[in-house]
C-alpha cells in the first residue's frame, strides 16, 4: 500500500481505512440491531475505531498527546457503558424487553 | 510487500472479521465474546504502532472491565436468542446499504489526502516512561476532572439502578 509509511514499516493510510471500516461496522450494528445491549457494545466499536485513528496519528507525529487523548477517550467509554447498562436494567425492569423499537413511549 | 505488512493485513482482517461477527450473530453472549476476540485484536494493532502501554490498558479496561460488565448485565436479564429482537429483512438490506454508503464516502475522502512525510518520528512515544510524563504535567487537569467524571457516573449508575421505594398516595 502506497503512502506515508509510518515506523513499523506500515502505511498510515492501511490504519486509515482499517479505522473507518470497523467505524462503519459499528454504525451498522446500531441501525441494524434492535437489542439495545448490542447497540451499546457497537458504540463501543465506533469510539474503538476513533482509538485506532488516534494511535496510528500518534506514531505518524511521534508526538504522545493523541495516546493521551485515547486514555481519555477510555475514561468516558467506561463511564457511558456504567450509567447505559444502569438505564438499560431500569428498563429492562420496566418493559421485560431490551427491544429498542419497544422503548417508543413515555408513559405506559 | 514485506513481513511487517503482511503481519499488519492479517491482524486488521481478523479485526474486521470479529468486528462483522459482532454485528452478524444473532446470540448476544456470542456477541460479546467477539467484541472481546475485536478487542486483542486491536490491543494487537496497538503493539504494532509501538503503542504498549496503550494496548495493556485495552486489554484492561475494555476486555477485563466493560465487556464484563456488559456480560454480567447479559447473564442478569436473562437473554437468549429465542428473545432476540428480530429485525425485518427490508431493514436488514437499508441498514446495510446506508453503511456501505458510508463507507464508501469516508474512504473516498481520505483515499485521496495527501500527508507530509515527517522525518524522524519518535518510536518511543507509546512507552510507560512517556506518556506517564505527558499525562502528569502537561496534561494533569483533565487527568483529575476525569475522577469526577467517574465519581459523577458511579453515583449516577448507583441511584439509577436503586430499587425505587412505593410512593404512597
Amino acid at each position: 500500500m502506497e503512502g506515508v509509511i509510518l515506523n513499523n514499516g506500515v502505511s498510515l493510510q492501511f490504519y486509515i481505512i482499517l479505522a473507518t471500516i470497523i467505524f462503519s461496522i459499528g454504525v451498522l450494528g446500531v441501525v441494524i440491531r434492535r437489542n439495545a445491549i448490542i447497540i451499546l457494545m457497537c458504540v463501543e466499536l465506533m469510539l474503538n475505531a476513533v482509538n485506532i485513528l488516534m494511535v496510528a496519528f500518534s506514531a505518524y507525529h511521534g508526538k504522545g498527546d493523541a495516546q493521551i487523548f485515547v486514555f481519555f477517550i477510555m475514561v468516558v467509554a467506561a463511564a457511558e457503558a456504567a450509567v447505559g447498562l444502569s438505564i438499560l436494567v431500569l428498563l429492562f425492569r420496566n418493559r421485560k424487553t431490551v427491544d429498542v423499537g419497544m422503548f417508543n413511549k413515555l408513559k405506559n | 510487500m514485506s513481513t511487517i505488512e503482511l503481519i499488519a493485513i492479517i491482524l486488521g482482517g481478523l479485526t474486521i472479521g470479529s468486528a462483522l461477527m459482532v454485528v452478524l450473530s444473532t446470540h448476544p453472549v456470542r456477541s460479546v465474546l467477539y467484541l472481546i476476540v475485536t478487542f486483542f485484536m486491536i490491543s494487537a494493532n496497538y503493539i504494532m504502532l509501538n503503542a504498549q502501554f496503550l494496548a495493556i490498558v485495552n486489554i484492561l479496561v475494555y476486555a477485563g472491565a466493560i465487556m464484563v460488565l456488559f456480560l454480567f448485565v447479559l447473564m442478569l436479564l436473562n437473554l437468549s436468542k429465542d428473545n432476540e429482537p428480530k429485525t425485518s429483512l427490508l431493514m436488514k438490506i437499508g441498514a446495510t446499504i446506508a453503511g456501505g454508503s458510508l463507507l464508501v464516502v469516508l474512504i473516498g475522502a481520505l483515499k485521496d489526502a495527501s500527508f507530509v512525510t515527517i522525518e524522524q518520528a519518535d518510536n518511543t512515544v507509546g512507552l510507560v516512561e512517556n506518556l506517564g510524563n505527558l499525562l502528569f504535567n502537561k496534561y494533569v487537569l483533565p487527568f483529575e476532572v476525569s475522577s469526577i467524571l467517574f465519581i459523577s457516573a458511579m453515583v449516577g449508575a448507583v441511584l439509577l439502578s436503586k430499587k425505587e421505594k412505593q410512593v404512597i398516595d
